[in-house]
């Protein structure tokens, strides 16, 4: 359904795609996963006809971005970064715009409006004003506005930035419900996002492409070994963090043991298990059975960083709670 | 052609569904009326002082009435040419509307031209209003319509051209009151340019002075149609939409 080669797109100063090649089957959900300023966007806009590719080529739907633009928009359905709303409209006003743009009309049009009104739950609102919208219902709109047209394919960039939970499970939902009939491409930075709604994961960094596989390979390949945060508080003595850690050390399938925080008698770890060890089990006993309460543990997520740097071969950093830093330079050019 | 109206439709309704277009409307419908009490009132004046005076100069309504107000009319309309225009691309960029324009089967051609007839016909709107007071002439005079109608065709194509380059203005910017202000300057530029004639007879004073949108309006007041001046203002119109179509593509390859 979508065959990209080689695109690259650069910009005056910095290289925003750098010769990208994948493939996406009819049907799919991909997730296309990446920092901020990775060049998720740039490669949607030129999907989507946006933007043209300084270099290389995509096909959408059996036709050539550069060569039949026209085409193209009209066999897919864009939800933007921040969703392409008029405040002044009226939230049907706004869909049935967006329909005839998209060169519906009539009874058809009318009829596919309150369809999409309902499948995006915003029917209930189908008369007030955007302007006076939540974001959650904006974001919904802006859902509804992309597949008015029942689009072959459909990108999605960041569709639940700026969600709350409630709101970012019902939007997920939504995208799934959607899978059917559509091929879908969504944009996050969000690992649990792409392992909840997605089949497959395109990865890309700093503009190059890093990995495309299924999600459940992937998952494989980046929970080889498990990090876990452990909180442990003496109960009658005083707590000694260095028998802790060395007591913590000694549990099998443990790989390395680094002290956190420690305070108010209490002292956190951060325990990381060898490869394809489950060790929870084995810690919660090891510190009850030393006569210490268990506080806390939960395994840490595995941040994009990690898995980034697993993928890429690169060394495991000091700071691993740290969240992915964004290449400056290549986020400037990404959003004019 | 469906596309340009589809844009159209929605501009016309984004103008009266915002204060904007009743703004304009009742500024420009006082202004005008201020100006017309005016020039009506001064014609009575001459008139009777002519009767005391026992001379019976035939006094055209026309002349005296018609053609100065009109000329007015492209000045005030000068000042609110910014107005109608410096949203048209400033606030789809800004509210990020515009990739759903670009991302959608239509072509840019069609955007423009959609949202330039839309200035095109508020601005018309406001012409309508300055007819209602004409309209009292038609009841106690007897002027002449057509002489009139011309001179309204000559405000409809020179506002046509100066909105033409406000809409291309309106493309260089996120920010409306810099689109408007920059707007605001080249309409006022383009009004002055006329000015060098007064003094200088060399060629590139008779240029600039070709340049202005006023030297040519002169044969529309006056109630005749010269081509050369209806050519002016088309061109103008196809230099600024076509201005406006090479910004917006180089709004991709830059961004």
């Amino acid at each position: 359904m979508i065959t990209v080669k080689n695109l690259t797109k650069r910009y005056a100063r910095t290289v925003a795609v750098d010769h990208i090649s994948f493939e996406v089957q009819k049907g799919q959900i991909v997730g296309f996963l990446g920092p901020n300023g990775a060049g998720k966007t740039t490669t949607m806009r030129i999907l989507t006809c946006f933007l043209p590719p300084t270099d290389g080529g995509a096909n959408v739907a059996g036709f050539d971005v550069l060569q039949q633009p026209l085409e193209v928009k009209k066999r897919i359905g864009y939800l933007p970064e921040s969703p392409p709303l008029y405040p002044e409209m009226e939230v049907r006003e706004y869909l049935t715009f967006v329909g005839k743009l998209k060169g519906m009309s009539g009874l058809n049009l009318a009829k596919r409006v309150g369809e999409v009104s309902d499948r995006c739950a915003v029917s209930d609102v189908s008369r007030r004003l955007i302007s006076k919208l939540s974001k959650g219902y904006r974001q919904r709109v802006g859902l509804a506005q992309a597949i008015i047209h029942n689009p072959d394919v459909l990108i999605l960039d960041e569709p639940t930035a700026g969600l709350d939970p409630k709101q970012i499970n019902e939007t997920r939902e939504l995208i799934k419900g959607l899978a059917g009939d559509h091929t879908i491409i969504l944009s996050t930075h969000i690992l649990p996002e792409v392992e909840q709604t997605c089949e497959q994961v395109i990865i890309i960094n700093k503009g190059k492409l890093v990995a495309t596989d299924s999600v459940h390979n992937l998952q494989n390949r980046a929970r080889g070994a498990e990090t876990v945060l452990v909180e442990v508080e003496g109960r009658d003595s005083a707590l000694d963090a260095g028998s802790v850690q060395r007591r913590l050390e000694s549990i099998a399938g443990v790989s390395r043991v680094v002290p956190k925080e420690s305070r108010n008698n209490r002292s956190a770890f951060e325990v990381e298990s060898l490869k394809d060890r489950f060790i929870r089990g084995d810690l919660a006993r090891a510190v009850v059975e030393s006569g210490w309460n268990l506080n806390e543990l939960r395994p840490t997520a595995m941040s994009l960083e990690e898995i980034f740097l697993q993928l890429t071969g690169g060394e495991k950093p000091e700071a691993v709670a740290e969240p992915a830093p964004e290449p400056v330079a290549a986020s400037e050019g990404e959003k004019q | 052609m469906r596309n340009i109206w589809i844009i159209c439709q929605k501009e016309l309704r984004s103008y009266f569904s915002s204060p904007v277009a009743y703004l304009l409307l009742t500024m420009f419908a006082l202004i005008f009326g201020f100006f017309f009490w005016n020039s009506v009132g001064y014609f009575n004046m001459m008139g009777l002082e002519s009767q005391m005076r026992g001379q019976s100069m035939p006094m055209s309504v026309n002349e005296y009435v018609i053609r100065p107000l009109l000329s007015n009319i492209s000045v005030i309309g000068l000042f609110f040419i910014p107005m109608i225009t410096m949203r048209l691309f400033a606030e789809e960029k800004r509210m990020g509307t515009i990739e759903l324009l670009a991302t959608s089967p239509i072509r840019d051609m069609e955007v423009i031209i959609g949202k330039w007839l839309a200035a095109v016909m508020l601005y018309a709107v406001l012409l309508l209003f300055t007819a209602v007071n004409f309209a009292f002439l038609f009841k106690y005079g007897n002027p002449d319509w057509r002489p009139m109608a011309m001179g309204y065709l000559g405000l409809l194509l020179q506002a046509g051209g100066l909105l033409a380059v406000g809409t291309f203005i309106s493309t260089l910017t996120k920010n409306q009151i810099i689109a408007g202000a920059a707007t605001f300057g080249v309409c006022l530029m383009l009004w002055v340019l006329e000015w060098v004639a007064g003094y200088e007879t060399a060629t590139w004073a008779k240029v600039l002075a070709y340049m202005s949108v006023i030297t040519h309006y002169e044969s529309f007041g006056k109630g005749v149609l010269d081509t050369k001046d209806a050519v002016y203002y088309v061109s103008l119109i196809f230099l600024g939409l076509f201005l406006t179509s090479r910004s917006l593509e180089s709004l991709r390859w830059r961004s």
